[in-house]
Protein backbone atom coordinates (compact mmCIF):
# COMPACT_ATOMS: atom_id res chain seq x y z
CA UNK A 1 0.00 0.00 0.00
CA UNK A 2 2.73 2.62 1.49
CA UNK A 3 4.82 1.84 -2.12
CA UNK A 4 1.97 2.54 -4.14
CA UNK A 5 1.41 5.85 -2.64
CA UNK A 6 5.30 6.52 -3.50
CA UNK A 7 5.21 5.29 -6.64
CA UNK A 8 2.29 7.88 -7.38
CA UNK A 9 4.16 10.62 -5.13
CA UNK A 10 7.05 10.17 -7.59
CA UNK A 11 4.88 10.27 -11.12
CA UNK A 12 3.31 13.52 -9.71
CA UNK A 13 6.90 15.03 -8.93
CA UNK A 14 8.31 14.12 -12.44
CA UNK A 15 5.16 15.46 -13.55
CA UNK A 16 5.63 18.92 -11.95
CA UNK A 17 9.41 18.83 -13.14
CA UNK A 18 8.83 18.02 -16.83
CA UNK A 19 6.01 21.00 -17.10
CA UNK A 20 8.20 23.43 -15.20
CA UNK A 21 11.34 22.56 -17.55
CA UNK A 22 9.00 22.82 -20.56
CA UNK A 23 7.85 26.13 -19.50
CA UNK A 24 11.52 27.67 -18.76
CA UNK A 25 12.01 26.46 -22.29
CA UNK A 26 9.33 28.20 -23.49
CA UNK A 27 10.01 31.07 -22.08
CA UNK A 28 13.55 31.28 -23.79
CA UNK A 29 12.32 30.44 -26.86
CA UNK A 30 9.17 32.80 -26.68
CA UNK A 31 11.70 35.81 -25.67
CA UNK A 32 14.31 34.60 -29.02
CA UNK A 33 11.23 34.35 -30.80
CA UNK A 34 10.30 37.85 -29.85
CA UNK A 35 13.35 39.45 -30.61
CA UNK A 36 13.42 37.53 -34.16
CA UNK A 37 10.46 39.23 -34.53
CA UNK A 38 10.88 42.69 -33.23
CA UNK A 39 14.05 42.88 -35.17
CA UNK A 40 12.76 41.39 -38.52
CA UNK A 41 9.62 43.60 -38.43
CA UNK A 42 11.10 46.92 -37.62
CA UNK A 43 14.48 46.25 -40.22
CA UNK A 44 12.48 45.48 -43.28
CA UNK A 45 10.82 48.61 -43.20
CA UNK A 46 14.53 50.25 -43.50
CA UNK A 47 16.35 47.30 -46.25
CA UNK A 48 15.77 48.63 -49.30
CA UNK A 49 18.34 49.24 -52.17
CA UNK A 50 19.63 52.73 -50.80
CA UNK A 51 20.18 51.30 -47.47
CA UNK A 52 22.78 48.93 -49.22
CA UNK A 53 24.45 51.49 -51.43
CA UNK A 54 24.01 55.17 -50.39
CA UNK A 55 26.04 56.88 -47.41
CA UNK A 56 24.92 57.67 -44.09
CA UNK A 57 22.39 60.97 -44.75
CA UNK A 58 21.81 64.11 -42.27
CA UNK A 59 19.16 63.40 -40.07
CA UNK A 60 15.78 63.86 -41.59
CA UNK A 61 16.85 63.74 -45.35
CA UNK A 62 15.26 60.26 -45.50
CA UNK A 63 17.82 58.96 -48.24
CA UNK A 64 20.73 57.57 -47.06
CA UNK A 65 22.32 54.26 -46.61
CA UNK A 66 25.01 52.22 -44.85
CA UNK A 67 27.07 51.27 -47.65
CA UNK A 68 30.17 52.83 -45.81
CA UNK A 69 29.19 50.55 -42.56
CA UNK A 70 28.63 47.62 -44.31
CA UNK A 71 31.66 47.86 -46.53
CA UNK A 72 33.88 48.61 -42.92
CA UNK A 73 32.37 45.85 -41.51
CA UNK A 74 32.95 43.17 -44.05
CA UNK A 75 36.82 44.86 -44.32
CA UNK A 76 37.73 44.54 -40.45
CA UNK A 77 35.78 40.96 -40.14
CA UNK A 78 37.81 39.80 -42.93
CA UNK A 79 40.99 41.40 -41.22
CA UNK A 80 40.56 39.87 -38.18
CA UNK A 81 39.76 36.71 -39.54
CA UNK A 82 43.07 36.55 -41.51
CA UNK A 83 44.85 37.41 -38.33
CA UNK A 84 42.95 35.94 -35.47
CA UNK A 85 42.36 31.84 -37.58
CA UNK A 86 45.57 31.22 -38.46
CA UNK A 87 46.91 31.79 -34.91
CA UNK A 88 43.99 30.10 -33.19
CA UNK A 89 44.50 27.72 -36.01
CA UNK A 90 48.04 27.01 -34.93
CA UNK A 91 47.09 27.24 -31.36
CA UNK A 92 45.03 24.69 -31.34
CA UNK A 93 47.68 22.49 -33.06
CA UNK A 94 50.27 23.01 -30.30
CA UNK A 95 47.29 21.91 -27.57
CA UNK A 96 46.18 18.86 -29.46
CA UNK A 97 49.90 17.60 -31.30
CA UNK A 98 52.41 18.57 -28.79
CA UNK A 99 51.28 20.37 -25.60
CA UNK A 100 48.69 17.54 -25.16
CA UNK A 101 50.28 16.82 -21.34
CA UNK A 102 53.07 19.25 -21.36
CA UNK A 103 53.33 21.69 -18.91
CA UNK A 104 53.85 24.90 -21.13
CA UNK A 105 50.90 23.25 -23.43
CA UNK A 106 48.71 23.00 -20.14
CA UNK A 107 49.43 26.63 -19.37
CA UNK A 108 48.56 27.71 -22.82
CA UNK A 109 45.22 26.01 -22.44
CA UNK A 110 44.20 27.85 -19.17
CA UNK A 111 44.86 30.86 -20.70
CA UNK A 112 42.76 30.59 -23.94
CA UNK A 113 39.66 29.50 -21.81
CA UNK A 114 40.44 32.49 -19.67
CA UNK A 115 40.97 34.75 -22.86
CA UNK A 116 37.59 33.39 -23.58
CA UNK A 117 35.91 34.69 -20.95
CA UNK A 118 37.19 38.49 -21.10
CA UNK A 119 34.73 40.88 -21.45
CA UNK A 120 35.00 42.49 -25.30
CA UNK A 121 34.51 45.89 -23.69
CA UNK A 122 38.38 45.38 -22.28
CA UNK A 123 39.96 43.66 -25.45
CA UNK A 124 38.98 47.12 -26.89
CA UNK A 125 40.50 49.22 -24.11
CA UNK A 126 43.53 46.94 -24.71
CA UNK A 127 43.88 47.54 -28.66
CA UNK A 128 42.79 51.42 -28.03
CA UNK A 129 46.19 51.50 -25.76
CA UNK A 130 48.07 49.72 -27.96
CA UNK A 131 47.06 50.62 -31.43
CA UNK A 132 45.10 54.04 -30.98
CA UNK A 133 46.93 56.45 -28.62
CA UNK A 134 50.77 55.67 -29.75
CA UNK A 135 49.35 56.41 -33.42
CA UNK A 136 46.92 58.90 -32.36
CA UNK A 137 44.16 57.79 -34.55
CA UNK A 138 41.35 55.20 -34.74
CA UNK A 139 41.54 52.66 -37.19
CA UNK A 140 40.13 49.60 -39.07
CA UNK A 141 43.39 47.42 -38.33
CA UNK A 142 43.27 48.28 -34.32
CA UNK A 143 39.83 46.99 -34.81
CA UNK A 144 40.40 43.66 -36.63
CA UNK A 145 42.78 43.31 -34.02
CA UNK A 146 40.30 43.75 -31.17
CA UNK A 147 38.60 41.30 -33.02
CA UNK A 148 41.07 38.94 -33.78
CA UNK A 149 42.12 38.41 -29.81
CA UNK A 150 38.09 37.51 -29.54
CA UNK A 151 38.59 35.05 -32.44
CA UNK A 152 42.10 33.40 -31.27
CA UNK A 153 41.01 31.63 -28.55
CA UNK A 154 37.43 30.36 -29.92
CA UNK A 155 39.25 29.09 -33.00
CA UNK A 156 42.25 27.63 -31.06
CA UNK A 157 40.13 25.30 -28.70
CA UNK A 158 37.42 23.97 -31.49
CA UNK A 159 40.95 23.28 -33.68
CA UNK A 160 42.30 21.45 -30.72
CA UNK A 161 38.76 19.77 -30.01
CA UNK A 162 38.59 18.75 -33.83
CA UNK A 163 41.94 17.35 -34.10
CA UNK A 164 41.43 15.65 -31.01
CA UNK A 165 38.55 13.40 -32.81
CA UNK A 166 41.09 12.11 -35.31
CA UNK A 167 42.03 8.78 -34.06
CA UNK A 168 45.72 8.20 -33.53
CA UNK A 169 45.89 5.35 -36.00
CA UNK A 170 45.42 7.94 -38.81
CA UNK A 171 48.47 10.03 -37.25
CA UNK A 172 50.46 6.30 -36.48
CA UNK A 173 49.59 5.58 -40.69
CA UNK A 174 51.28 8.91 -41.74
CA UNK A 175 53.88 8.61 -39.95
CA UNK A 176 54.54 4.92 -41.16
CA UNK A 177 55.34 5.77 -44.47
CA UNK A 178 57.78 8.35 -43.68
CA UNK A 179 56.11 11.64 -43.71
CA UNK A 180 57.23 14.13 -41.34
CA UNK A 181 55.33 15.68 -38.43
CA UNK A 182 54.59 19.39 -39.56
CA UNK A 183 52.96 17.57 -43.15
CA UNK A 184 51.35 14.92 -41.37
CA UNK A 185 49.16 17.91 -39.41
CA UNK A 186 48.69 19.64 -42.18
CA UNK A 187 48.09 17.12 -45.15
CA UNK A 188 46.42 14.59 -43.10
CA UNK A 189 44.68 15.69 -40.21
CA UNK A 190 43.51 18.86 -40.95
CA UNK A 191 42.22 17.26 -44.36
CA UNK A 192 40.71 14.89 -42.23
CA UNK A 193 39.39 17.47 -39.78
CA UNK A 194 38.55 20.06 -41.94
CA UNK A 195 35.12 20.31 -41.63
CA UNK A 196 35.19 20.78 -37.90
CA UNK A 197 38.11 23.46 -38.70
CA UNK A 198 35.55 25.33 -40.79
CA UNK A 199 32.68 25.23 -38.42
CA UNK A 200 34.88 26.87 -35.88
CA UNK A 201 36.18 29.28 -38.06
CA UNK A 202 32.66 30.54 -39.28
CA UNK A 203 31.40 30.06 -35.49
CA UNK A 204 34.14 32.41 -34.69
CA UNK A 205 33.15 34.73 -37.30
CA UNK A 206 29.76 34.79 -35.86
CA UNK A 207 31.00 35.27 -32.58
CA UNK A 208 32.75 38.53 -33.47
CA UNK A 209 30.32 40.05 -35.98
CA UNK A 210 27.93 41.33 -33.31
CA UNK A 211 30.64 42.80 -30.80
CA UNK A 212 30.26 46.43 -30.39
CA UNK A 213 32.24 47.43 -27.21
CA UNK A 214 35.55 46.39 -29.32
CA UNK A 215 35.35 48.77 -31.81
CA UNK A 216 33.99 51.57 -30.51
CA UNK A 217 37.29 52.24 -28.91
CA UNK A 218 39.50 50.89 -31.93
CA UNK A 219 37.46 51.08 -35.62
CA UNK A 220 35.13 54.07 -34.39
CA UNK A 221 32.58 55.10 -36.86
CA UNK A 222 33.34 57.07 -39.84
CA UNK A 223 30.33 58.86 -42.05
CA UNK A 224 32.35 58.22 -45.24
CA UNK A 225 34.24 55.40 -47.42
CA UNK A 226 37.02 54.17 -45.71
CA UNK A 227 40.44 55.07 -47.60
CA UNK A 228 42.87 53.11 -45.87
CA UNK A 229 42.79 51.07 -42.69
CA UNK A 230 44.69 53.66 -41.07
CA UNK A 231 41.41 55.90 -40.22
CA UNK A 232 38.55 55.92 -38.56
CA UNK A 233 36.07 53.00 -40.19
CA UNK A 234 32.27 53.01 -40.67
CA UNK A 235 30.76 50.01 -39.45
CA UNK A 236 27.37 48.43 -38.37
CA UNK A 237 27.41 47.96 -34.64
CA UNK A 238 28.74 50.87 -33.64
CA UNK A 239 26.78 52.52 -36.31
CA UNK A 240 23.74 50.76 -34.51
CA UNK A 241 24.67 52.03 -31.21
CA UNK A 242 24.91 55.90 -32.09
CA UNK A 243 21.92 55.78 -34.63
CA UNK A 244 19.84 53.67 -32.25
CA UNK A 245 20.29 56.33 -29.25
CA UNK A 246 19.46 59.27 -31.41
CA UNK A 247 16.71 61.18 -31.87
CA UNK A 248 15.56 60.53 -35.46
CA UNK A 249 13.27 58.63 -36.61
CA UNK A 250 15.46 57.94 -40.00
CA UNK A 251 18.65 56.82 -38.39
CA UNK A 252 16.56 54.87 -36.02
CA UNK A 253 15.24 52.95 -38.52
CA UNK A 254 18.20 52.23 -40.61
CA UNK A 255 19.64 51.31 -37.07
CA UNK A 256 16.79 48.35 -36.87
CA UNK A 257 18.07 47.99 -40.71
CA UNK A 258 21.63 47.35 -39.48
CA UNK A 259 20.79 45.37 -36.53
CA UNK A 260 18.83 42.80 -38.98
CA UNK A 261 21.45 42.28 -41.35
CA UNK A 262 24.14 41.55 -38.47
CA UNK A 263 21.01 38.94 -37.30
CA UNK A 264 20.77 37.59 -40.71
CA UNK A 265 23.97 37.20 -41.35
CA UNK A 266 24.85 35.35 -37.81
CA UNK A 267 21.98 33.05 -38.32
CA UNK A 268 23.27 32.18 -41.77
CA UNK A 269 26.80 31.44 -41.08
CA UNK A 270 25.42 29.38 -37.28
CA UNK A 271 23.23 27.18 -40.14
CA UNK A 272 25.78 26.74 -42.05
CA UNK A 273 27.97 25.79 -39.43
CA UNK A 274 25.82 23.40 -38.17
CA UNK A 275 25.48 21.81 -41.98
CA UNK A 276 28.71 21.39 -42.21
CA UNK A 277 29.68 19.61 -39.30
CA UNK A 278 26.44 17.25 -39.74
CA UNK A 279 27.97 16.69 -43.53
CA UNK A 280 30.56 15.31 -42.21
CA UNK A 281 28.67 13.07 -39.52
CA UNK B 1 72.24 -26.50 -29.23
CA UNK B 2 72.13 -23.25 -31.66
CA UNK B 3 75.63 -22.35 -32.80
CA UNK B 4 76.74 -18.77 -31.28
CA UNK B 5 77.53 -17.92 -34.59
CA UNK B 6 74.24 -18.67 -36.43
CA UNK B 7 71.02 -16.25 -36.15
CA UNK B 8 68.58 -17.02 -33.06
CA UNK B 9 66.62 -18.78 -36.24
CA UNK B 10 68.99 -21.26 -36.72
CA UNK B 11 70.62 -22.80 -40.24
CA UNK B 12 67.26 -22.75 -41.37
CA UNK B 13 67.32 -19.29 -43.54
CA UNK B 14 69.62 -16.73 -44.62
CA UNK B 15 72.28 -16.26 -41.86
CA UNK B 16 72.24 -12.65 -42.36
CA UNK B 17 69.20 -11.42 -40.16
CA UNK B 18 67.19 -8.46 -41.73
CA UNK B 19 66.38 -7.19 -38.18
CA UNK B 20 68.81 -8.26 -35.20
CA UNK B 21 66.90 -6.60 -31.38
CA UNK B 22 69.51 -7.73 -28.38
CA UNK B 23 68.25 -6.62 -25.10
CA UNK B 24 65.59 -4.66 -25.76
CA UNK B 25 63.55 -3.17 -22.78
CA UNK B 26 60.26 -0.97 -23.40
CA UNK B 27 58.70 1.52 -20.64
CA UNK B 28 55.35 3.08 -20.16
CA UNK B 29 56.00 5.68 -18.35
CA UNK B 30 57.87 4.12 -15.33
CA UNK B 31 56.01 0.80 -16.29
CA UNK B 32 58.43 -1.83 -17.77
CA UNK B 33 56.39 -3.57 -20.52
CA UNK B 34 59.30 -5.93 -22.54
CA UNK B 35 62.13 -7.77 -20.54
CA UNK B 36 65.53 -7.81 -22.60
CA UNK B 37 63.72 -9.16 -25.58
CA UNK B 38 66.66 -11.09 -28.15
CA UNK B 39 65.41 -11.85 -32.22
CA UNK B 40 66.42 -12.32 -35.33
CA UNK B 41 64.48 -11.91 -38.09
CA UNK B 42 64.95 -13.84 -41.33
CA UNK B 43 64.98 -12.14 -44.36
CA UNK B 44 62.59 -12.82 -47.17
CA UNK B 45 60.53 -15.10 -44.60
CA UNK B 46 56.69 -14.44 -42.61
CA UNK B 47 57.92 -14.00 -38.37
CA UNK B 48 54.96 -14.38 -36.34
CA UNK B 49 54.64 -13.00 -33.20
CA UNK B 50 51.79 -14.64 -31.00
CA UNK B 51 50.82 -14.66 -27.21
CA UNK B 52 47.99 -13.39 -24.86
CA UNK B 53 46.45 -9.92 -25.00
CA UNK B 54 49.13 -7.72 -22.95
CA UNK B 55 52.11 -9.70 -23.44
CA UNK B 56 53.93 -6.96 -25.61
CA UNK B 57 53.73 -8.59 -28.98
CA UNK B 58 52.11 -4.64 -30.65
CA UNK B 59 54.78 -3.12 -28.35
CA UNK B 60 57.41 -4.94 -29.51
CA UNK B 61 56.94 -4.75 -33.43
CA UNK B 62 56.04 -0.69 -32.74
CA UNK B 63 59.80 -0.22 -32.06
CA UNK B 64 61.09 -1.93 -35.44
CA UNK B 65 59.82 1.64 -36.81
CA UNK B 66 60.49 3.48 -34.06
CA UNK B 67 56.39 4.74 -34.58
CA UNK B 68 56.59 4.50 -30.48
CA UNK B 69 58.14 7.59 -30.29
CA UNK B 70 54.90 10.07 -30.88
CA UNK B 71 54.35 9.26 -27.60
CA UNK B 72 56.62 11.01 -24.65
CA UNK B 73 56.29 9.21 -21.87
CA UNK B 74 57.44 5.60 -24.12
CA UNK B 75 61.15 4.80 -24.10
CA UNK B 76 63.03 1.91 -25.13
CA UNK B 77 66.32 0.66 -24.12
CA UNK B 78 68.56 -1.80 -25.81
CA UNK B 79 68.96 -1.94 -29.51
CA UNK B 80 67.38 -2.94 -32.91
CA UNK B 81 70.03 -3.27 -35.99
CA UNK B 82 68.02 -3.22 -39.58
CA UNK B 83 70.85 -4.82 -41.88
CA UNK B 84 73.41 -4.48 -39.00
CA UNK B 85 72.89 -0.60 -38.77
CA UNK B 86 71.31 0.60 -35.26
CA UNK B 87 67.81 2.23 -36.10
CA UNK B 88 68.76 4.59 -32.84
CA UNK B 89 72.27 5.94 -34.12
CA UNK B 90 72.25 9.37 -35.03
CA UNK B 91 73.00 8.22 -38.64
CA UNK B 92 69.97 6.38 -38.86
CA UNK B 93 67.43 8.92 -40.42
CA UNK B 94 63.76 8.41 -38.61
CA UNK B 95 61.53 9.43 -41.83
CA UNK B 96 64.28 7.05 -44.41
CA UNK B 97 63.60 4.32 -41.48
CA UNK B 98 59.77 4.50 -41.78
CA UNK B 99 60.41 4.22 -45.32
CA UNK B 100 62.42 0.89 -45.44
CA UNK B 101 60.18 -0.51 -42.75
CA UNK B 102 56.57 -0.07 -43.55
CA UNK B 103 53.79 -0.65 -40.91
CA UNK B 104 50.31 -1.98 -41.25
CA UNK B 105 47.54 -1.37 -38.58
CA UNK B 106 44.87 -3.31 -37.15
CA UNK B 107 42.09 -1.08 -38.11
CA UNK B 108 42.40 -0.18 -41.85
CA UNK B 109 43.48 3.54 -42.25
CA UNK B 110 43.28 5.44 -45.41
CA UNK B 111 43.87 8.98 -45.62
CA UNK B 112 41.27 11.19 -45.90
CA UNK B 113 41.99 11.51 -49.81
CA UNK B 114 41.05 9.49 -53.03
CA UNK B 115 42.16 5.77 -54.10
CA UNK B 116 44.96 6.96 -56.34
CA UNK B 117 46.29 9.55 -53.78
CA UNK B 118 46.42 7.36 -51.00
CA UNK B 119 48.92 5.36 -53.07
CA UNK B 120 50.91 8.40 -54.55
CA UNK B 121 51.08 10.28 -51.19
CA UNK B 122 54.08 8.34 -50.13
CA UNK B 123 55.92 7.95 -53.81
CA UNK B 124 55.74 11.83 -54.21
CA UNK B 125 57.05 12.09 -50.30
CA UNK B 126 60.08 9.81 -51.18
CA UNK B 127 60.70 10.13 -54.76
CA UNK B 128 61.13 13.00 -57.28
CA UNK B 129 58.21 11.00 -59.50
CA UNK B 130 57.33 12.24 -63.17
CA UNK B 131 53.36 12.88 -63.76
CA UNK B 132 54.08 10.43 -66.34
CA UNK B 133 55.34 7.69 -63.81
CA UNK B 134 53.57 8.10 -61.28
CA UNK B 135 50.18 5.96 -62.48
CA UNK B 136 52.25 3.34 -63.32
CA UNK B 137 54.15 3.00 -59.57
CA UNK B 138 50.38 3.47 -58.12
CA UNK B 139 49.02 1.05 -60.36
CA UNK B 140 51.83 -1.11 -59.26
CA UNK B 141 51.46 -1.01 -56.08
CA UNK B 142 47.86 -1.40 -56.34
CA UNK B 143 48.53 -4.89 -58.15
CA UNK B 144 50.77 -5.69 -55.71
CA UNK B 145 48.38 -5.90 -52.88
CA UNK B 146 46.25 -7.99 -54.91
CA UNK B 147 43.97 -4.76 -55.09
CA UNK B 148 44.15 -3.11 -58.65
CA UNK B 149 41.35 -5.47 -60.69
CA UNK B 150 38.71 -4.09 -57.78
CA UNK B 151 39.75 -0.61 -57.92
CA UNK B 152 40.92 -0.03 -60.95
CA UNK B 153 37.53 2.09 -61.89
CA UNK B 154 37.18 3.96 -58.35
CA UNK B 155 40.61 5.56 -58.58
CA UNK B 156 38.97 8.84 -58.03
CA UNK B 157 36.86 7.63 -55.25
CA UNK B 158 37.31 8.49 -51.59
CA UNK B 159 39.55 5.78 -49.86
CA UNK B 160 37.36 5.59 -47.19
CA UNK B 161 34.84 4.53 -49.55
CA UNK B 162 36.11 0.96 -49.85
CA UNK B 163 35.07 -2.51 -48.03
CA UNK B 164 37.24 -3.27 -44.91
CA UNK B 165 39.46 -5.82 -46.41
CA UNK B 166 39.51 -3.40 -49.52
CA UNK B 167 41.04 -0.58 -46.93
CA UNK B 168 43.24 -2.68 -45.56
CA UNK B 169 44.87 -3.76 -48.86
CA UNK B 170 44.98 -0.06 -50.00
CA UNK B 171 47.13 0.32 -47.17
CA UNK B 172 49.13 -2.72 -47.86
CA UNK B 173 49.31 -0.90 -51.56
CA UNK B 174 50.29 2.33 -49.58
CA UNK B 175 53.22 0.84 -47.86
CA UNK B 176 54.80 -1.21 -50.63
CA UNK B 177 54.35 2.07 -53.01
CA UNK B 178 57.32 3.53 -51.15
CA UNK B 179 59.19 0.52 -51.76
CA UNK B 180 60.36 -1.05 -48.06
CA UNK B 181 62.43 -3.73 -47.22
CA UNK B 182 60.12 -4.69 -44.01
CA UNK B 183 56.49 -5.00 -43.00
CA UNK B 184 55.28 -4.41 -39.85
CA UNK B 185 51.86 -6.37 -39.60
CA UNK B 186 49.93 -5.27 -36.43
CA UNK B 187 47.04 -7.85 -36.22
CA UNK B 188 46.29 -6.59 -40.09
CA UNK B 189 43.29 -9.09 -40.38
CA UNK B 190 41.38 -8.64 -36.43
CA UNK B 191 38.67 -6.07 -37.94
CA UNK B 192 38.10 -7.99 -41.18
CA UNK B 193 35.85 -10.51 -42.36
CA UNK B 194 36.74 -14.45 -42.35
CA UNK B 195 36.79 -14.05 -46.32
CA UNK B 196 38.93 -10.83 -46.53
CA UNK B 197 41.57 -11.98 -43.83
CA UNK B 198 41.80 -15.39 -46.20
CA UNK B 199 42.83 -12.58 -49.11
CA UNK B 200 45.38 -11.09 -47.13
CA UNK B 201 46.89 -13.91 -45.65
CA UNK B 202 47.44 -15.34 -49.61
CA UNK B 203 48.73 -12.09 -50.42
CA UNK B 204 51.52 -12.16 -47.14
CA UNK B 205 52.42 -15.36 -48.77
CA UNK B 206 53.00 -13.36 -52.55
CA UNK B 207 54.73 -10.45 -50.82
CA UNK B 208 57.49 -12.22 -48.59
CA UNK B 209 59.18 -12.73 -51.66
CA UNK B 210 60.31 -9.52 -51.75
CA UNK B 211 60.01 -8.10 -48.18
CA UNK B 212 60.43 -9.65 -44.98
CA UNK B 213 57.00 -9.82 -42.67
CA UNK B 214 56.83 -9.65 -39.11
CA UNK B 215 53.07 -9.85 -38.23
CA UNK B 216 51.53 -9.73 -35.05
CA UNK B 217 48.05 -12.01 -34.84
CA UNK B 218 45.71 -12.83 -31.82
CA UNK B 219 44.96 -15.81 -34.06
CA UNK B 220 47.06 -18.97 -33.68
CA UNK B 221 46.03 -20.56 -36.87
CA UNK B 222 46.97 -18.27 -38.76
CA UNK B 223 50.32 -17.90 -37.20
CA UNK B 224 50.63 -21.50 -38.04
CA UNK B 225 49.32 -21.26 -41.30
CA UNK B 226 51.20 -18.20 -42.61
CA UNK B 227 54.30 -17.80 -41.11
CA UNK B 228 57.77 -19.45 -41.44
CA UNK B 229 59.18 -18.77 -37.69
CA UNK B 230 56.50 -18.40 -34.52
CA UNK B 231 57.97 -15.90 -31.46
CA UNK B 232 56.01 -16.92 -28.35
CA UNK B 233 55.90 -13.73 -26.43
CA UNK B 234 54.51 -13.74 -22.29
CA UNK B 235 54.32 -10.90 -20.11
CA UNK B 236 57.15 -9.00 -21.86
CA UNK B 237 59.12 -12.28 -22.65
CA UNK B 238 60.26 -13.93 -25.71
CA UNK B 239 59.36 -17.08 -23.59
CA UNK B 240 60.17 -18.92 -27.13
CA UNK B 241 61.03 -18.67 -30.92
CA UNK B 242 61.67 -21.16 -33.54
CA UNK B 243 60.69 -22.41 -36.85
CA UNK B 244 56.56 -22.58 -36.89
CA UNK B 245 56.17 -26.24 -37.26
CA UNK B 246 58.25 -27.10 -34.23
CA UNK B 247 56.27 -23.98 -31.87
CA UNK B 248 53.01 -25.79 -32.70
CA UNK B 249 53.80 -29.58 -32.81
CA UNK B 250 56.83 -29.90 -30.39
CA UNK B 251 56.77 -26.31 -28.17
CA UNK B 252 59.84 -26.77 -25.70
CA UNK B 253 58.68 -24.10 -23.16
CA UNK B 254 55.66 -25.32 -20.71
CA UNK B 255 54.20 -22.06 -21.17
CA UNK B 256 54.29 -22.14 -24.35
CA UNK B 257 52.66 -25.56 -25.13
CA UNK B 258 49.46 -24.33 -22.70
CA UNK B 259 48.76 -21.13 -24.80
CA UNK B 260 49.13 -23.68 -28.57
CA UNK B 261 46.66 -26.03 -26.61
CA UNK B 262 44.36 -23.23 -25.71
CA UNK B 263 44.92 -23.70 -21.95
CA UNK B 264 45.15 -19.97 -21.41
CA UNK B 265 44.69 -16.58 -23.68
Amino acid sequence: MKKTQNVRRREVINHIVSVLSGLAALVGIFFLGWILWTVARQGLAALNLDFFTKLPAPPGSDSGGLANAIAGTVVITLLATVIGVPLGLFTGVYLSEFGRVSHFGRMVRFTTNITTGIPSIIVGLFVYTLLVVPFKHFSAYAGAVALAIIMLPVVARTTEDMLALVPNALRESALAIGMPRWRMILAILFRAARSGLLTGTLLAVARVSGETAPLIFTAMNSPYWMKSLAEPTANLTVTIFNYAMSPFDDWKRLAWGASLLIMATVLAVNILARYLLREKK
Amino acid sequence: MIDPALPLYGDLADPTPKIRVRGLDFFYGDQQALFSNDIDIAPNRVTAVIGPSGCGKSTHLRVYNRIFELYRDQKAKGDVLLNGESIFAPTMKLLELRRRVGMIFQKPTPFPMSVFENVAYGIRLHYAVPKSELEGRVEEALKGAALWEEVRDLLHKPGTALSGGQQQRLCIARAIAVEPEVLLMDEPTSAIDPIATAKIEELVDVLKKNYTIVIVTHNMQQAARISDFTAFFFKGYIVEFGETRQIFTNPKNKKTEEYITGRFG
